[in-house]
């Protein structure tokens, strides 16, 4: 028996009970925790068994069709891949170099005060709003054109702020003396920036892109509004081609539609058939965003295991 | 607070033709060649908070110079003049001087370059800092700044400064392996290995065993005796032990000034002020 101090009693009465607030914390944790996963099993079973008997391959060979057994989304699983092909390409580049700016190079003054502040508040903005704003400035001043280009870069702006945000934090959590070790050595600030910190801030620019890109990916409001068709039944200009030069940029200023356009275009149909064909898409269209999660966690994964203070 | 003995050496200074000849504050027989001097230097900060007053204090070529001092004192801030380690941070001020010998370069003038300065002089931080790649890459750094690109010199020098390190022969197998692997006396013999690489005139150390145990310490305070052959080292410790194994010059430091600077066996055994001896006896600080 161990030597046991008088007031040992009291102690362990007093953790006992700490310990109960414990239990209480984790009981609720888990609950909230549930409720999230049940309502998302839910609504991705439901789909899933809805739209179980369009689930085959042609369905995503097919052109809408006004039969809703023949009606597939491939032009909408093709102008979606495309959109978020541009998006990326603008929002990756432009967020990460505001984000290093802001951290790295920008004098702090209520200049850029009122920056960050504006950033924060884009975030928020309505996505419709920006949908008005393309189509005032992509549409017709620059007269882009209701095309896959001026999509993309609609939801770039959309999600540009993410990126920003998500750069500056992954930047900050970068310890000041891994920093100082850089400068230390006679590196140069840009060199310290390519070298040094956007290297080790990737996991998180890469969590904040995703979160973005996700989305984006599920955006109606702007992309109607910009004018994107509902029913089309043609692929835009192949990328590459047999005959030189090979690639074109064609394919950007092509019609287009997206996942969940199609969608509510089906679910907007009388007939109970095209339901099926909505819930689908919607099935497709959250795995797509799935897999994308996928993709963002295991190269996080990949990219942090190397990255210890 | 008044440093009579500081303020004397100023005059001197000013006094001199030669800035290269001034007499060092320093008792006993002539001292060595000098490879740094400071001269009247303060610091502020950007809030306008003045950690540094009319600082002059000799570095002397390959020896070893202690900053000790109570917390707070400014031996952190004294440090990083020396590689303008503040001009990272937006507002801070330096007036006065640090001389680089032997050509006299002014360190904290405007028109000097901090990077340059940078590439003249080293550090090694408090905390071991690798860079989250791999040891190789740890090393390679600097060189890799200064546009070495091939892999035999390269490997070369890396090979000679982990050597210079004492940290070759645990490491040569494991050159792909990150560099946050290692234990934190590795780590920071890995740090000082990227110092060395790049073959600075002046290493500076800042409190550099402090989040050490006592062997890695020891093997720490070995490496530092071998290289002053080498390099000439400026070491902040907080350890009075350390600063009389390692050091051949103290210098004692009290709210941003310098109070005394001499041999270290002086400050130790026959210190001329009161404050530099309670401090260093424990009765005080
Ligand atoms: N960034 C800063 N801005 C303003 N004041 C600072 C800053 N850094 C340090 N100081 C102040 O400058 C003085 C000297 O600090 P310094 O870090 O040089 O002390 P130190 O002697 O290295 O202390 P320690 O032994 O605790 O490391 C302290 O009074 C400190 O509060
Ligand atoms: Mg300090």
């Amino acid at each position: 028996m161990a030597v046991v101090a008088p007031n040992a009693t009291e102690i362990r009465g007093l953790i006992r009970k700490a310990k109960r607030w414990d239990v209480i914390f984790v009981s609720l944790g888990i609950a909230c925790l549930g409720i999230g996963l049940l309502t998302f099993a839910t609504l991705f079973l439901d789909m899933l068994i809805d739209g179980w008997s369009r689930l085959n391959p042609e369905f995503f060979t097919q052109f809408p069709s006004r039969r809703a057994g023949q009606a597939g989304i491939l032009s909408a699983w093709v102008g979606t891949t495309l959109v978020m092909l541009v998006t990326a390409f603008f929002a990756v580049p432009l967020g990460i170099g505001a984000g290093v700016y802001l951290e790295e190079y920008a004098p702090k003054n209520w200049v850029t005060d009122i920056i960050e502040i504006n950033i924060t508040n884009l975030a928020g903005v309505p996505s419709i709003v920006y949908g008005l704003l393309a189509l005032g400035l992509f549409v017709y001043t620059f007269g882009l054109g209701q095309s896959i280009l001026t999509a993309g870069l609609t939801l770039a702006l959309l999600i540009l702020p993410v990126v920003i945000v998500a750069t500056r934090e992954a930047i900050r959590g970068i310890p000041g003396i891994i920093r100082e070790g850089a400068y230390a050595l006679g590196a140069t600030k840009l060199q310290t920036v390519k070298d040094h910190i956007v290297p080790y801030s990737t996991p998180g620019i890469l969590t904040g892109v995703i979160i973005g890109m996700s989305r984006a990916i599920g955006e109606t409001a702007p992309i109607i509004t910009i004018g994107a068709l509902t029913f089309i039944a043609f692929l835009p200009p192949s990328p590459i081609s047999d005959v030189p030069p090979f690639v074109n940029f064609e394919w950007l200023k092509a019609p287009f539609t997206v996942m969940p356009i199609q969608m509510f275009n089906w679910t907007s149909r009388p007939e109970a058939a095209f339901q099926h064909n909505a819930a689908a898409a919607g099935f497709i269209l959250v795995l797509m965003t799935l897999l994308m999660n996928g993709l963002a966690i295991w190269l996080r994964y990949r990219l942090r295991k190397n990255i210890k203070w | 607070m008044v440093n009579p003995m500081a303020t004397a050496t100023h005059a001197s200074m000013l006094g001199s033709a030669n800035p290269g000849a001034t007499a060092p504050a320093v008792s006993g027989d002539s001292p060595p060649p000098l490879k740094a001097e400071s001269r009247g230097l303060d610091f502020y900060y950007s809030n306008s908070f003045q950690a540094l007053k009319s600082i002059d204090m000799p570095v002397y070529e390959n020896k070893v110079t202690a900053l000790i001092g109570p917390s707070g004192c400014g031996k952190s801030t004294f440090l990083r003049c020396f590689n303008r380690m503040h001009d990272l941070y937006a507002g801070n001020r330096y007036a006065g001087q640090i001389v680089l010998h032997p050509d006299n370069t002014d360190l904290l003038a405007k028109d000097v370059d901090p990077i340059e300065v940078r590439m003249r002089i080293g550090m090694v931080f408090q905390k071991p800092n690798p860079f989250p790649k791999t040891i190789y890459e740890n090393v390679a750094y600097g060189l890799r700044v200064r546009g070495m690109t091939q892999k035999n010199q390269l490997d070369d020098k890396i090979e000679e400064s982990l050597r210079g390190a004492a940290l070759w022969d645990e490491v040569k197998h494991r050159l792909g392996e990150m560099g946050s692997n290692l234990s934190g006396g590795q780590q920071q013999r890995l740090c000082i290995a990227r110092a060395l690489a790049t073959d600075p005139e002046i290493l500076l150390f800042d409190e550099p065993t402090s989040a050490l145990d006592p062997i890695a310490t020891a093997s720490i305070e070995e490496l530092v005796t071998e290289l002053k052959k080498k390099v000439t080292i400026l070491i902040v410790t907080h350890n009075m032990q350390q600063a009389a194994r390692v050091s051949d010059y103290t210098a004692y430091m009290y709210i941003g000034e310098l109070m005394e600077f001499d041999k270290t066996d002086t400050i130790f055994f026959k210190p001329k002020r009161k404050e530099t001896e309670d401090y260093i006896t424990g009765r005080f600080g």
